[in-house]
């Protein structure tokens, strides 16, 4: 891969954090390059936590063991680097029970019938852009647009953890039950969070999701 | 050796200095919101900065120890007892197997904290024996304490003898604040009200976030955020232009204009704050907010050498 990395725009989030972000469409080239600068940085001293975002990063730092300067010129060296051959992520098929309460009204929304929401939905190979909202809560990237379908006027006091849904134009997994405004289509018993466990999470940034139906 | 809520109070939970570990698997930071309290009240009675201590939230509780013991009290007055007689804040305290401690409800401010010496014992989540009382673990099977719950106590390696107190660092209702990423996108009159309103805290608020209610805060320029990551101490604004400042317990990412950050220096007053009461933002330089975390650091380091000194 020889293109060039876009500009990178580093801003500080008060004394002991950076924000560090590219301007342009969500795709998967500049989001690798967010991961390969967030796995450099978290050799560098001082730095506490990174947070990949969509088309961003954030990592926290103690200021007192170093300073946004010196944070700055190493994630701009890091980012000059040519974006290394990405191995596919890992893959990961997560078992679904399509029988969620809004199946029906997604199929309509979209002209199809449940089961053809059912074929799309499953088809798809999705991509882990990062973590957040909830522990181990996956931004997935990869849904087809024939499904994407606005969230519930009305949300829903507590979602059900497993919970599969649409919300515009994301799908995603609710770890923990919450309240919550997506479509919910399905469910899965693959535990998303254990806090017992090491890594915590089933998804982590940069792993590939495919959804299997089963029967309910 | 343990400890018995027999009256555990409204919101009491387990909480150390928190999580830096595995935020890109949305893992919050939580521990203490008055930091500076724990971490002074640990140093009371010989333990690290960082062992997991009670946080009790406006709290009447009272609390039996089965085993000899040194504790302080910190963060807010609570009138604690032992025994019926009264404890000062701030200062450490012997206790004999079978005391009851109880405080009452403050009569200002917002938390308090008990320390003991060894530290609540239980068993570390993810690094931190810290509550996460949203995502459920951490602490006592992550929820806050009920009545009757027993929290096991670490042998301390030894026991303080000498009675001894400190100076509570001074508290007033205002922190000071960073402009934040979208602080320029927003409007003359916002950027000025930051600074210049007497910021009400709301019911609406608690150890995730508190949120302000003031003057409306109007964004002039820039569209959508894209979701990206956040931390305690960051100033979102959302549509309806009343801020929300991020707490201990925040989710990881957001997709609000941020338009100033709390200095981490400053961040603990805000766990003192009460609901209804008004608070100042003032402005500050990234310096000012180094130099100020950097005296607290010298502070406590000295701390903690004056009290191994008078053991």
């Amino acid at each position: 891969m020889s293109t060039l990395p876009p500009d990178l725009l580093i801003r500080p989030l008060g004394e002991a954090a950076l924000c560090c972000a590219v301007n342009g469409p969500i795709a998967l080239e500049p989001q690798q390059r967010i991961w390969q600068l967030g796995a450099g940085l978290a050799q560098t001293e001082g730095v506490l936590g990174l947070i990949p975002g969509m088309n961003n990063l954030t990592l926290s730092f103690d200021p007192l063991l170093t300073d946004s300067q010196a944070l700055e010129q190493a994630a701009r060296a890091l980012w000059a680097r040519p974006l290394r051959r990405q191995q596919a992520g890992r893959l990961v098929e997560i078992p679904v029970c399509y029988d969620g309460p809004d199946l029906s009204d997604v199929a309509t929304h979209c002209g199809l019938s449940p089961d053809e929401v059912v074929r799309r939905h499953t088809a798809a190979d999705y991509v882990v852009y990062f973590i957040g909202f909830q522990p181990g809560f996956a931004y997935l990237g990869g849904l087809d647009e024939t499904l994407h379908t606005p969230r519930r006027a009305e949300p829903r006091v507590a979602v059900p953890a497993g919970s599969v849904g649409i919300g515009g134009a994301q799908t995603g997994i609710y770890p923990l039950v919450t309240p919550g405004g997506w479509q919910l289509i399905g469910r899965t018993t693959l535990p998303l969070f254990e806090p017992k466990a090491e890594p915590p999470t089933l998804l982590a940034p940069g792993d590939r999701v495919r959804f299997v139906a089963e029967g309910s | 050796m343990s400890l018995v809520l027999l009256r555990a109070g409204p919101l009491t939970t387990v909480q150390d200095l928190g999580r830096d570990s595995w935020r890109d698997r949305g893992i919050s930071r939580c521990g203490a919101v008055d930091d500076i309290a724990l971490s002074c009240g640990n140093l009371l009675v010989g333990n690290d900065v960082d062992a997991a201590g009670l946080e009790l939230t406006l709290g009447p509780a009272t609390l039996r120890f089965d085993a000899d013991c040194c504790i302080a009290i910190t963060g807010t007055d609570a009138d604690a007892t032992l025994d019926g007689r009264t404890l000062r804040p701030w200062w450490r305290h012997r206790v004999q197997a079978g005391q009851t401690l109880k405080l009452a409800a403050p009569r200002e401010r917002m938390r308090s904290y008990l320390t003991v010496s060894g530290g609540i014992a239980l068993a570390e989540s993810l690094g931190s024996r810290s509550t996460d009382l949203k995502a459920g673990f951490g602490g006592l099977d992550g929820r806050a304490l009920r009545d009757g719950d027993v929290l096991p106590l670490a042998a301390p390696a030894r026991l303080p003898t000498r009675s001894i107190g400190i100076h509570p660092p001074e508290w007033d209702a205002s922190v000071r604040v960073l402009p934040g990423p979208e602080h320029d996108d927003f409007s003359d009159a916002a950027r000025a009200a930051l600074w210049t309103a007497d910021w009400q805290l709301t019911p609406q608020s608690n150890r995730m976030g508190y949120r302000f209610a003031g003057p409306e805060l109007k964004r002039e320029r820039g569209g959508e955020l894209a979701s990206h990551g956040v931390l305690p101490g960051v100033i979102q604004v959302p549509p309806s232009g009343q801020p929300i400042v991020l707490l201990a317990d925040a989710q990881t990412t957001g997709g609000y204009p941020k338009i100033g950050v709390v200095i981490r220096a400053d961040l603990w007053k805000l766990g003192q704050l009460r609901l209804g009461a008004a608070l100042r933002f003032m402005p500050c330089t990234l310096d000012e907010a180094r130099d100020a975390l950097r005296r607290r650091q010298a502070t406590l380091a000295q701390l903690r050498t004056a009290l191994c000194m008078s053991t």
